[in-house]
């Protein structure tokens, strides 16, 4: 078994395995805690509208935060949404989706993608930085924000030396590519990558919650 | 052998002129990557070698590697080139059969001891010497004995490179390649199923020329053939760059001539001169065909998925060891929750 049979076989089955697990793990962990009683009297109804209406809302910045927050907000966007691009409009993750899924989707041209890819790198690189250099940002770091931002941004480093030929074969920077997607899927469930599959359960909450206690929203 | 034709002696009865010699002496050159100062050196050793003696030795095989070789639409240069080689042994192609076969082979052994080449198609069958036997002699026994005396194997396909067919998964005969079993000479492997005739010609014209096989890449393949891949080498990777596939054999990308990528070609992992010497006298190859690349000269090409599957498909492993995943993700998200709610219970109560 080669390095390449490794990563599609074994690698990425025993990652799935254990992104599956860690995911569920994690949701019915939350789903089965007891809720906290609230004795105080509702100001507004809550319920799903609220919760929807955060889940909005939070996209974008509170005004008395807007400049403040505009670079690192801008870059993470561009982080976010040229990840969404290159995991899902490169044609050759489509035809991986496809073979897991059954259903394909129009891809972009590879060149577009390589520019996506680099644009990400680049804004993934600013956000540490930043992180490194905010005083308060810098203190309330820990391993985990260090580590989840090294294998989201490993695969797309890794992704962009495979049409570049860059140090190794190309089945060898396929391999390593698969390998370290392998190791975002394992680390997924339990870090704050986990925000991928809460970040929506989270802000729905955080909405009911606000609006019950009449907190503007 | 000092009485034996030169090979420029052989080519110029066969009536190739001076130019075509040249021409294909280039060429050579050319294709093994040396430099242009190098042609007149492969014209005089190729013009001044005596032919030098070839046993070939056919295992557990189907012979296309041998029709690759002798079934050209039209003769050659490089098929002459062949022919001038003494071809000492060969199943599928000599004369004699029976004792005067193995005679013949003795005796080039003999006559030749330490100067032969021994081309090898096939695999080698481990499991039980009587899988395949050649005169009552297994492949194992006579592979040892003849390469004993030679100065160089060359593995011919990709069954004697790497095992091939005959060692796909399960392997019943417990077939393994000349590599696996010959350790004190050297080895090139030209693989292919079947390899490409020029290939073949040009590691027997590197030997002529220098005395010596050629550069080769971590799996004993020469370089000058095996240093990129089909993919890189392709026509229609533009296409690929563009994000333009044919997604079926019959839909408008495969008539307009796509890439076959989402068909399942190995191009990118497949390292063969395919796309640049081609086949047929250089008329097309499998991808100008129509048809994905399947991986064919690289080690287990056979079990390395579904010739149809694309190269990124990934392999999630069953759903049911899926589902018991997330049956454990379900037990232990209940496990969390219950100690979650002791500790809720035990904070609330200390305040």
């Amino acid at each position: 078994m080669d390095l390449l049979e490794f990563a599609r076989g074994p690698a990425l089955q025993w990652a799935a395995y254990i992104l599956v697990a860690g995911t569920i793990w994690r949701i019915v962990g939350i789903v089965l805690l007891e809720k906290k009683p609230d004795y105080s009297e509702p100001r507004k109804s809550g319920g799903y509208p609220a919760a929807i209406k955060v889940i909005w809302t939070r996209a974008f910045t509170a005004e008395p935060f807007a400049k403040a927050t505009l670079y690192p907000k801008m870059m993470a966007y561009v982080m976010h949404i040229g990840l969404f691009a290159v995991i899902f409009l490169f044609t050759p993750h489509i035809v991986f989706f496809e073979g897991w899924t059954g259903f394909d989707w129009p891809g972009l041209p590879n060149s577009v993608i390589f520019f996506i890819g680099v644009a990400t790198l680049v804004s993934g690189v600013a956000l540490l930085v930043r992180r490194l250099t905010n005083p308060v940002l810098k203190l309330i770091s820990n391993f985990d924000d260090y580590f989840s931002w090294f294998v989201t941004l490993l695969p797309v480093v890794t992704g962009l030396l495979i049409p570049v030929r860059a140090l190794f074969r190309y089945e060898d920077l396929l391999a390593i590519h698969i390998l370290s997607v392998a190791l975002l899927l394992i680390w997924l469930p339990f870090g704050k990558l986990g925000h991928t599959f809460l970040v929506f359960v989270t802000r729905g909450t955080t909405g009911m919650v606000f609006e019950r206690r009449g907190a503007k929203t | 052998m000092k009485n034996k034709p030169t090979v420029g002696e052989i080519l110029q009865a066969k009536g190739v002129s001076r130019r075509g010699f040249l021409k294909y002496c280039a060429t050579t050159a050319s294709l093994l990557a040396l430099p242009p100062a190098m042609i007149p050196r492969i014209a005089k050793a190729i013009e001044s070698a005596r032919r030098p003696s070839v046993i070939w030795l056919s295992f557990q095989e189907c012979t296309g590697c041998t029709e690759s070789l002798t079934r050209s639409a039209a003769p050659t240069v490089e098929g002459l080139i062949f022919d001038a080689i003494s071809l000492d042994y060969h199943h599928t192609l000599q004369a004699a059969s029976g004792d005067q076969a193995e005679a013949a082979r003795h005796a080039a052994m003999e006559e030749n001891e330490g100067g032969y080449l021994v081309l090898v198609d096939g695999s080698i069958p481990m499991g039980n010497p009587g899988f395949s036997t050649i005169a009552g002699i297994s492949n194992y026994d006579m592979l040892m004995e003849t390469v004993a005396g030679a100065a160089a194997v060359v593995s011919i396909g990709t069954c004697a490179a790497f095992g091939g067919i005959p060692g796909a998964n399960p392997n019943p005969t417990g077939a393994v390649s000349v590599g696996d079993l010959v350790k004190d000479k050297p080895i090139i492997n030209v693989p292919g199923c079947p390899p490409i005739p020029m290939v073949m010609t040009a590691v027997l014209t590197q030997f002529l020329t220098f005395g010596q096989l050629p550069e080769v890449d971590k799996y004993g393949r020469p370089l000058a053939f095996f240093g990129q891949t089909i993919h890189d080498r392709c026509y229609r990777r533009p296409f690929y760059e563009q994000g333009k596939f044919a997604n079926t054999f019959d839909d408008e990308g495969a008539k307009a001539g796509w890439c076959l990528y989402k068909l399942g070609c190995k191009g990118p992992t497949t390292y063969n001169a395919c796309a640049t010497v081609k086949w047929n006298q250089g008329t097309s190859f499998p991808i100008e065909s129509g048809h994905p690349c399947l991986g064919c000269s690289e080690p287990d090409f056979w079990d390395k998925g579904g010739f149809y599957e694309p190269l990124s498909t990934g392999n999630f492993g069953s759903g049911a060891k899926v589902a018991g995943a997330a049956a454990a993700g379900v037990a232990l998200g209940a496990v969390a929750a219950v100690a979650g709610r002791r500790r809720q219970a035990k904070y609330t109560k200390e305040a």
